[in-house]
């Protein structure tokens, strides 16, 4: 049977105090909820989402049969998290661009449009509307949280922030803390949009226009790094375009063309992110992904960061992701069992990269299914 | 796969309540075993997808871990006992297994077939490797890339710097305390570092 998504809205009129200092108030999260909270409220599952995507993470929206969630090969009846058992939450983070209070709405302060001046979210911070959406919902306590790459960064500090509200986490392709080489890749991108005339100091709206050639950049550099050289190969090697292939040579020598199958891939990606994404939100998710660090406030020691945490964890990490790599979610494993706390790690041998954590691995997903299937939930309402 | 009582066998050497780190544990049943009657708590250590998917469906915590890189993730004298159980066989480092066996348990248990097993001995000087329910693969597939006996053990034991706390040969269910050399189908011993 689909699953039809219906997406809806929680308006929050108290200020949300935030990291940085500064605040925001009168803001609006959007989110989906799937399947159907229990009598005591124990079977709850928060999906926390990455940098490209949003609330909308399993089934779709009626009369839209194209329209699937995100994580909809995870989420839903019968699936690895299986919505016949959990009530799943999908949450849309502050700042981003598919539907939550971001950098293109008003702020109730100045009455003009944030752009710029949306102020800087951390992890911690949406971790933090994340728990007051949960309050607005009734839900005091998790059965679940689970999220890949930068939504298994919340999901971890989910467990830091409010350890007594989380019984299990699961931690996808994900690290405690960005490297220098991630923060130099969303660094470039960053530079492609602020440097690109449209992007205006990041007011570009009351000009009417679009960075489009600074998120187009943006995307293409990140696609690269979500996926592994193997898979590259792969799929594109050294093949060239058809429309190429027509001369005697095969190449062109023009330095400008599209000749090579993956240079089109990469602007096709880059055209089709442009026109969606919000060149604000670019800046501050990859922002926030530079500024976690957990460890930061114990002297660089994780060990001692993560004691706060109490629930039980599943960690997966995929061989060929570079991004995230394994030896990442070893670290965090390692600091989890110096604790003591319950931890299971699967580190799949797939060959997709860091792209590996959206994909239909059985071994992957048969993990989790075990996992959450050993999660028990009371009485359905 | 280790049969039902040399399990048992073990699970009585583990102490209630004991943190157990389970080398190589293959589907999870020893520390699931410990983890229901003994009231023990800690990790399993497995290579095999298989495996770490059965492991995580019966609720046991499982590291998806190549035994061969070492166990730098463990720190010292971190467990109250380090199993590897059927393990030794497999693994291309034993003597540093080994020694990181004693390093991050406060005592280590290995158990392992036993080649000077008389049976094996007989086939030996037919010629033959043996094919025996311990050892059921022919020289051309088995899995097992080494071979060792209970007193070849005694002496790696002794280089290596551990103590043998407790050691005796497991054959139909019974422990051996009487030549298990040649009348034990598998070694056990119970060890722990030296000085």
């Amino acid at each position: 049977m689909t699953l039809i998504a219906t997406a809806q809205s929680m308006t929050f009129d108290a200020p949300l105090v935030l990291q940085s200092g500064a605040s925001v108030r009168g803001y609006s999260l959007a989110y989906e909820t799937y399947g159907t909270l229990n009598a005591d409220r124990s079977n709850a599952v928060l999906i926390c989402h990455a940098l490209n995507a949003s609330h909308h993470v399993a089934g779709v929206y009626e009369g839209q049969p194209k329209s699937e969630g995100w994580w909809d090969n995870m989420i839903g009846p019968g699936k690895p998290v299986d919505t016949d058992r959990f009530f799943v939450i999908g949450i849309n983070n502050l700042g981003s661009c598919f539907g939550s209070t971001g950098p293109m709405h008003v702020s109730p302060d100045t009455g003009r449009v944030y752009g710029a001046d949306f102020p800087v979210v951390t992890v911690e911070d949406w971790v933090n509307a994340q728990a007051r959406l949960l309050d607005g919902l009734g839900i005091g306590q998790l059965a679940a949280v689970m999220g890949g790459s930068l939504g298994g960064m919340q999901a971890l500090s989910w467990t830091l922030q409010h350890p007594d509200r989380v019984r299990h986490a699961v931690v996808v392709a994900s690290a405690p803390n960005l490297t220098a080489e991630n923060i130099a890749f969303n660094e470039v991108a960053r530079r492609a949009i602020v440097t690109d005339p449209d992007f205006h100091g990041g007011h570009f709206y009351a000009h009417g226009v679009v960075p489009k050639r600074g998120l187009r950049i943006a995307r293409m550099i990140g696609h690269i790094t979500y996926l592994s050289d193997d898979v590259m190969n792969e799929k594109f090697g050294r093949q060239l375009r058809e429309a190429v292939l027509d001369s005697d040579s095969g190449y062109r020598y023009s330095t400008q063309e599209v000749e090579f199958q993956i240079e089109s891939y990469l602007r096709y990606q880059g055209d089709k992110f442009a026109e969606y994404f919000d060149a604000n939100t670019y800046l501050l998710i990859t922002r926030a992904l530079d500024y976690f660090d957990p460890a930061r406030a114990h002297g660089g020691d994780l060990t001692a960061a993560l004691a706060r945490a109490a629930c039980k964890f599943l960690l997966v990490s995929f061989t060929t992701d570079w991004r995230f790599s394994p030896a990442r979610s070893r670290e965090i494993v390692k600091a989890l069992v110096a604790n003591r706390r319950e931890v299971s790690y699967a580190e799949i041998d797939a060959p997709h990269g860091h792209d590996a954590f959206l994909l239909d691995d059985p071994r992957y997903l048969d993990a989790v299914r075990a996992y959450f299937a050993n999660i028990p939930t009371g009485a359905l309402a | 796969m280790s049969d039902v009582q040399i399990l048992q066998s073990v699970a009585r050497l583990v102490p209630e309540g004991a943190r157990v780190l389970d080398l190589g544990c293959g589907d999870g049943e020893l520390l699931a075993l410990l983890q229901r009657e003994r009231g023990c708590s800690g990790y399993g250590i497995e290579i095999d997808d298989t495996n770490v998917g059965a492991c995580v469906r019966r609720g046991v915590n499982v590291i998806q871990l190549n035994l061969d890189e070492g166990l730098s993730m463990f720190g010292d004298q971190s467990f109250d006992v380090v199993l590897q159980i059927d393990t030794l066989q497999h693994l291309r480092n034993a003597e540093t297994m080994l020694r990181e066996t004693a390093r991050v348990g406060r005592i280590g248990i290995v158990a392992f077939p036993n080649f000077a097993h008389w049976p094996n001995r007989l086939s030996i000087l037919r010629g033959r490797m043996p094919v025996t329910r311990r050892l059921p693969y022919e020289w051309y597939d088995t899995p097992n890339i080494r071979v060792g006996t209970y007193a070849d053990f005694a002496v790696l034991a002794r280089k290596t710097g551990l103590r043998v706390l407790d050691a005796y040969g497991l054959q139909d269910g019974a422990e051996v305390r009487f030549m298990p050399n040649a009348r034990a189908g598998t070694a056990v011993f119970k060890l722990q570092r030296g000085g």
